[in-house]
């Protein structure tokens, strides 16, 4: 059963519509991320269920009741703002006590509840410092600890890690994720990073232009993108053209491939675009059914775990990534080379 | 090696002394109340007399009043204004500066025909209707500070998303100004009213038109009567301004949790 249910949520400023007949539904206690590019109206959602935005049309149901016309503050929502938005007149103790102290909790079990809260985000010992005498991750930890203090019905994050160099983030992207879990909250997060949507969340939405683009967990974002632009979007792709043999498939690189139910319509000789992730090549044949395409080495650059090259394919440039393993060796720069990959790995992108 | 900035120099030394020489004529001055010895005998002289504390205690009492009015006045205006209708911040940065445009004299006179004894509201007839005006009058004047010192402290803060925090923690918008906006604007509200104050206490304009028994008329009324009091007086209420400014700053740069005197605290951890 849902708990969070949107039903075709519109929402126009002006005369921009930023979010267009969006319906999505929310399990109890998953992990959901809202990831696009900024302006897909992933924010202005969040901002809905959160109530400091109403829908120009459409239902939001929470735990099943209508919360479309009902205030922000009885909402029983936790909100975690990417500038941390700690009140700066208050410690760190008082912050996470603010929700208690609203809810009216006796003074005793507010202080139990407090300290929970600090151990849980492992600052108790920060519990009396204020927020500018705090660092930018312990800060957001404390906001995290203050939405969560009153037991809110559903987390909602807003790029909580953009603010945050890249070390800080990940390590506290890992702690959001085993605190949701032990807590089991409904969470609903924000971002632009693809990299954090695809490793915390249970599912990931992908938005462009107001509207959810493709619903799914994260291997089948990144493995199956429906649309040209989730594709584009989640992962770096390589792109060639390709045409629609009819019964045959897809022919691409001298062979013929099956291609998707969805192409069966098309004229025979249609072009169509097929694309390649730069880990679904490599040098050597992996199977025995495995395909080459060739090509000429253009630069190779050294990422550390991961050896990028770029490859020149029938005058396109490929990206092509190998682990940096012992025994692993690019070609050098300028030499011809062949490139294998399965024809499961292919995907055909619509048009 | 630099060259001494001898223009500069010069340009500044002639500006201090336009201003420092007056002042310290003035001081001088008040000290020659006893021929041929420096003594404080005009000062003692000031506060030997009834009148001076009565109109102080008078003048500090509105000025408080006036304070308190503007703050409530501009703190929940240059909120909303910030919060919901940002299309509307001209109008109100400009209905800010009127006060400096239009003389007081103006402004009185408006008031007192206004209110006057054949107003719908006669305020100029019983003595609390006048004091009221006083007040009034006293917070429009102050206002362009008030409103311009509310208007950066909030700026300096997010107060939007601090709304929406407190929102979503379940709070009333009015428990939001009054636990989260309110103590994070207090030391743009403390500078604003130490300007009201300092503007307020010595005013003579109106004062003096509403027939008020205050500082300002009677620092004039000194000035008319008395030689040596009105320098000494004169002198007190500089001394007097330059503390407000001194308490200003001392409130503006306060952190939330130093306490009063920061510097008697221990060191937090």
């Amino acid at each position: 059963m849902s708990f969070l249910h949107l039903d075709g949520i519109t929402k126009t400023f002006g005369a921009t519509t930023v979010v267009k007949g969006f319906d999505f539904s929310v399990g109890q206690g998953e992990f959901i991320s809202f990831l696009g590019p900024s302006g897909c109206g992933k924010t202005t959602v969040l901002r809905m269920i959160a109530g400091f935005e109403t829908p120009s049309s459409g239902q939001i149901t929470i735990a099943g009741q209508d919360v479309t016309a009902l205030p922000a503050n009885r909402r029983r929502i936790g909100m975690v703002f990417q500038a941390y938005a700690l009140f700066p007149n208050m410690t760190a103790r008082e912050n996470v006590a603010f929700g208690l102290r609203i809810a009216g909790l006796p003074r005793r079990e507010r202080e139990a509840r407090v300290e929970e809260m600090l151990a849980l985000i492992r600052l108790g010992h920060l519990a009396e410092r204020y927020p500018y005498q705090m660092s930018g991750g312990q800060q957001q930890r404390v906001a995290l600890a203050r939405a969560l203090a009153p037991r809110p019905q559903l987390l909602l994050l807003d790029e909580p890690l953009s603010a945050l160099d890249a070390k800080i983030r990940v390590g506290l992207r890992e702690d959001i994720r085993a605190i949701q879990r032990a807590l089991g909250i409904t969470t609903v997060f924000v971002t632009h990073d693809q990299e954090e949507a695809l490793s915390i969340s249970d599912r990931v939405v992908v938005m462009h232009e107001g509207r959810a683009d493709q619903i799914g967990t994260p291997a089948e974002i990144y493995n199956r993108p429906q649309t040209r632009f989730v594709a584009g979007f989640v992962g770096h792709l390589n792109t060639f053209e390709a045409s629609w043999a009819g019964e045959a498939g897809v022919a691409f690189a001298g062979h013929h491939l099956p291609g998707p139910p969805a192409l069966r319509g098309l004229a025979p000789g249609t072009p169509v675009t097929v694309a390649l992730r730069p880990e679904a090549l490599a040098l050597q044949r992996r199977a025995p059914d495995d395909m080459p395409i060739s090509g000429r080495v253009l630069d190779v650059s050294f990422l550390g775990s991961v050896i990028r090259a770029r490859v020149e394919v029938q005058g396109r440039t490929v990206s092509f990534d190998m682990f940096n393993q012992a025994g692993a060796a690019m070609p050098p720069v300028g030499a011809q080379t062949e490139l294998w990959f399965s024809g499961s790995d292919l995907l055909v992108l619509p048009e | 090696m630099r060259r001494f900035p001898l223009f500069a120099s010069l340009v500044a030394l002639l500006c201090a002394a336009f201003f420092l020489v007056p002042l310290a004529a003035t001081v001088n001055f008040s000290l020659r109340m006893r021929r041929g010895e420096i003594s404080l005998d005009a000062y003692a002289s000031v506060f030997r007399d009834d009148t001076f504390l009565s109109v102080l205690g008078f003048s500090a009492l509105a000025s408080l009043a006036a304070i308190a009015l503007g703050a409530l006045l501009v703190v929940p205006t240059a909120y909303w204004v910030r919060l919901r209708l940002p299309g509307l911040r001209p109008l109100t940065e400009f209905l800010s500066l009127m006060p400096l445009i239009i003389p007081p004299v103006v402004l009185v006179f408006g008031y007192v025909r206004i209110y006057g004894t054949a107003s719908v509201l006669p305020l100029t007839m019983s003595e609390a209707g006048t004091n009221l005006l006083l007040v009034i009058g006293y917070t429009v004047l102050s206002l362009p500070y008030m409103y311009r010192a509310v208007d950066n402290g909030m700026a300096a803060i997010d107060i939007a998303t601090l709304t929406e925090a407190a929102e979503s923690l379940g709070a009333s918008r009015l428990r939001t100004i009054a636990t989260v906006i309110f103590p994070n604007v207090r030391s743009a509200i403390m500078s604003g009213a130490f300007l009201t104050f300092s503007i307020s206490l010595g005013e003579f304009v109106i004062t003096s038109l509403l027939n008020r028994p205050a500082f300002g008329p009677y620092l004039v009324q000194m000035g008319q009567d008395y030689a040596y009091q009105p320098a000494a007086l004169a002198i007190m209420a500089f001394a007097f301004t330059w503390a407000c400014m001194a308490l200003m700053d001392f409130f503006a740069t306060r952190k939330p949790g130093q306490g009063l005197l920061p510097f008697l605290r221990r060191k937090s951890p």
